[in-house]
């Protein structure tokens, strides 16, 4: 068989699609953080640095605990944690959020690699027993439709709860008014300022939230695709998401179908087996097609206007 | 208006310190109900400052504020639009992304069930309001597209929305067309007949005078004056202001135009954008002549300058000086030719910030062998000996010449580039907004100094915002419109005329 039949017969079988859903949506979570916190004016490349601190706390917690959902919630909070940081540093101290965000994910990955070495001395982690991991949950009914069935309903219960956030972040950014002083906030925040909106506020939730959707997936990585904490075990994912958010300039939806790209190519990594092609080539595809499109192909991608720019009551 | 009526706003004994500056200085400030009331001073006189701390953005180290008769503490800006204070920003606090509607709306967004934004309520209220008041606008186009003057009757509709009685616009005829300035002051005395009331902030004693009924000059923080609008005139005003009397009108003698300098052939170019920004203008310019380019900012008058100075490509046509085509110079080989540029962004291009006075006095000739050996090494002592004598000459107020151009006053930074420029004892000058936001007093300084320097012999082309700059300064005055140049006037054309053809009406005149 030549290699492009070997890939287009891939391309159609339900269990690549599948493992794309899953991969997408590990980085879908951050994005939706990176959405969320950019629209507000506070630039965050800490996704990464939240996400390790997540998956490293909910194995933590899920072997003291025996409890995945007890840990998952320890996982959304260490998360948020590095978010409240990021937004102390950012917003109150108005430092430069580039080398805050540097700053979180140099720490997050000292912090888990010095805690394992403390609390579990040199052994490994340990592993979580497969009734303590996220579960994977099967639609009655719908999963027994055809090739979508296995790709959409046969899915862990985070994949649901990233699509649900999807289109609940969509919504309350585009059609609410909360989302409506969001996106203010992030544009132009003397303008919010004087409509008496307040500005602070809006840009610490923003930037805690995207530290608690970056938990969550760290807590889907560690103890759901995985079950055991490894350093480092995020793995650039964080950063993937931030050019997801950048390809879906700054949309929940964009965001989303850039994390497919970037989701097939992992997808179709994992499932060499059966391909004549050099997986690593393979492996590459999708951030060449990042690069190409980030040249240009799309449209040029605009920040929210005040991106980045700390905020100074009474200054113009 | 009876005694029993309470004043609208009365501020008294208002202080306030920022480190160094003493911004407001024991002020009382009253403004009646029903008025149209002028607050006039130069920049850094304490006008922006004392509403700051009306509109609760700023807060006062003493003094009171008594609203319709009710002392009132504000604590942030909320506090004053409960109070019915509306404020219109010079810089507009307008979200260009976003629609009239969500602009007018934000911070008191209708909605609807779990917080949806109700589009329909929005724009029931904005059609509401802008039938009330005669104020049409389009509730759904998106802000970033509408022309200044729309975008600045949202901001009034904005203010309205919230129920403001005391409206404040800070500087509002800054950015507009002399027919939008007529507009906005239909559209200021409507809402005067409708029972609001009006602080004016200006430094256009014109329009201070056409549109107020009562004046308040401040200067240096304290308040000097308290003025009926039709009892005084624009030297009063500005005597008071300054603090010495003060030249309005430029005092020059007619010009005597010799050789022409520069030709300017069929130039054409694109802007920043891509789009064509100049499409074939030509004139000639001669020594000892100020050609004044009017128009409304955006239709190419940057352009223009910028590649005539060397700072951008021309797409076509050619520039001439004498019979040398420097229409490829860079911005290097032009000073070298002859033609100084002063530039309108002065903070951005005209002087790197964090230099001193004395480095920013050399910039662009720095390679000079006064000032260096070799084009290497700098020679410190002459350079500073340079920077000495422009800052005698020019009356730059600085303590030193080691002082970071960052802290002068715009007024003097503005002269220490105009020193360096007419340093050089240009063949062309080229002064694009030479005196935008810089005091009446500086003002007067740099328009003299360009009129000693056509007087000297050079030729100087001049771009201004400033109609009234345009028509005082120059001997022949081009109007620009859409890239071209739609006539060349006389310098006492009537500003009716010049306004309509810079907004692309009036008859074709021949161009020169």
């Amino acid at each position: 068989m030549t290699a492009l039949g070997d890939v287009l017969h891939l391309l159609f079988t339900a269990n690549l699609w599948q493992a794309t859903l899953a991969a997408a949506v590990l980085l879908l979570l951050p994005a939706l953080g990176g959405v969320i916190s950019e629209r507000s004016g506070v630039v965050n490349i800490a996704m990464e640095g939240m996400m390790l601190t997540g998956a490293f706390f909910g194995v933590v917690a899920d072997l003291a605990w025996h409890n995945v959902w007890l840990a998952t919630g320890v996982a959304i909070l260490a998360g948020g944690l590095m978010g409240t940081i990021h937004a102390v540093v950012s917003i109150q101290f108005r430092a430069d959020q580039i080398v805050s965000g540097i700053a979180i994910n140099i720490f997050a990955g000292g912090l888990t690699v010095f805690l394992v070495n403390r609390i579990y001395g040199l052994q490994d982690v340990g592993h979580v027993g497969q009734s303590e991991l996220l579960p994977y949950i099967n639609i009655p009914v719908l999963d027994q439709i055809p090739f979508f069935g296995k790709v959409l309903f046969q899915q862990n219960v985070v994949v649901y709860a990233a699509l649900v956030l999807l289109v609940l972040t969509h919504v309350v950014l585009f059609r609410t008014r909360l989302g409506l002083r969001i996106r203010a906030v992030g544009e132009h925040p003397q303008a919010a300022d004087t409509a008496g909106i307040n500005v602070f506020m809006l840009r610490y939730g923003a930037v805690i939230t995207s530290g608690l959707l970056s938990g969550l997936a760290g807590a889907f990585l560690a103890i759901g695709v995985s079950n055991t904490f490894v350093p480092g075990m995020t793995d650039g994912r964080g950063y993937i998401a931030l050019a997801a958010m950048i390809f879906g300039k700054w949309t929940p939806f964009g965001a989303f179908i850039a994390c497919l790209i970037f989701g097939l190519g992992e997808a179709i990594y994992a499932n060499n087996s059966i391909i004549h092609i050099s997986p690593y080539l393979l492996s590459m595809l999708p951030y060449l097609i990042t690069l190409i499109v980030l040249a240009g192909l799309v449209g040029r991608s605009t920040p929210p206007a005040a991106d980045g720019l700390p905020y100074v009551p009474g200054s113009e | 208006m009876s005694d029993t009526t309470p004043l609208a706003v009365d501020m008294r004994g208002i202080t306030k310190q920022f480190p160094g500056v003493l911004a407001n200085n024991h002020v009382d400030f009253s403004v009646r109900h029903g008025e149209i009331h002028a607050l006039v001073g130069e920049n850094g006189a304490g006008k922006s400052t004392l509403m700051n701390i009306l509109y609760g953005l700023v807060h006062p180290d003493s003094g009171e504020i008594v609203i319709n008769g009710k002392p009132a503490h504000i604590g942030e800006p909320r506090d004053a639009i409960s109070l019915g204070i509306g404020m219109v920003h010079q810089h507009f606090m307008l979200i260009p992304v976003f629609s009239v509607g969500e602009n007018i709306m934000l911070g008191r967004e209708p909605v609807t069930g779990p917080d949806l934004y109700d589009h329909a309520h929005a724009r029931a209220a904005i059609n509401d309001l802008t039938k009330r008041y005669g104020l049409a606008l389009d509730p759904d186009a998106r802000m970033g597209d509408l022309p200044v003057g729309l975008q600045q009757r949202a901001e009034i509709v904005k203010v309205l929305y919230r129920g403001a009685n005391y409206l404040v616009l800070d500087e509002p005829t800054g950015v507009l067309t002399p027919q939008e300035t007529k507009e906005l002051f239909v559209v200021l005395r409507d809402l005067v007949k409708a029972g609001k009331t009006i602080i004016f902030i200006s430094h256009k004693l014109k329009e201070v005078l056409d549109i107020s009924d009562r004046i308040t000059v401040m200067r240096r923080g304290r308040v000097v004056g308290h003025l009926i609008t039709k009892d005084t005139n624009e030297e009063e005003i500005a005597t008071l202001m300054v603090g010495r009397e003060v030249l309005l009108r430029v005092d020059k003698k007619p010009a005597n135009p010799g050789a022409v300098v520069l030709t300017v052939e069929n130039l054409a170019a694109t802007s920043d954008r891509g789009v064509p920004a100049l499409k074939g203008i030509s004139f000639e310019l001669r020594q000892g002549e100020i050609l004044g380019v009017a128009g409304v900012e955006g239709n190419g008058q940057s352009e223009l300058m910028e590649v005539i100075a060397g700072t951008r490509h021309a797409s076509g046509g050619r520039v001439l000086l004498g019979d040398r085509d420097i229409t490829t110079y860079d911005a290097r080989t032009e000073r070298d030719a002859g033609v100084a540029f002063i530039p309108e962004d002065r903070r951005g291009t005209g002087l790197v910030l964090s230099f001193s006075i004395a480095e920013n006095s050399i910039l662009g000739r720095e390679r000079a062998p006064t000032f260096s050996w070799r084009q290497f090494v700098l020679r410190l002592v002459a350079i500073r000996e340079w920077a000495r004598k422009l800052v005698k000459e020019f009356d730059i107020r600085t303590p030193s010449i080691d002082v970071a151009a960052r802290n002068l006053s715009g007024g003097n930074q503005q002269k220490v580039i105009v020193a360096r420029e007419m340093g050089s004892q240009p063949k062309v000058l080229l002064a694009a907004q030479p005196t935008r936001g810089v005091d009446i007093g500086a003002i007067e300084f740099i328009h003299r100094q360009i009129v000693k320097e056509r007087d000297g012999g050079a030729a100087v082309l001049l771009v201004s915002a400033e109609l009234d700059e345009v028509r005082s300064l120059s001997d022949r005055i081009a109007v620009m419109y859409e890239g071209r140049i739609v006539s060349i006037e006389p310098p006492d054309t009537p500003e009716e005329r010049l306004g309509l053809l810079m907004t692309g009406g009036g008859a074709q005149k021949g161009a020169a």
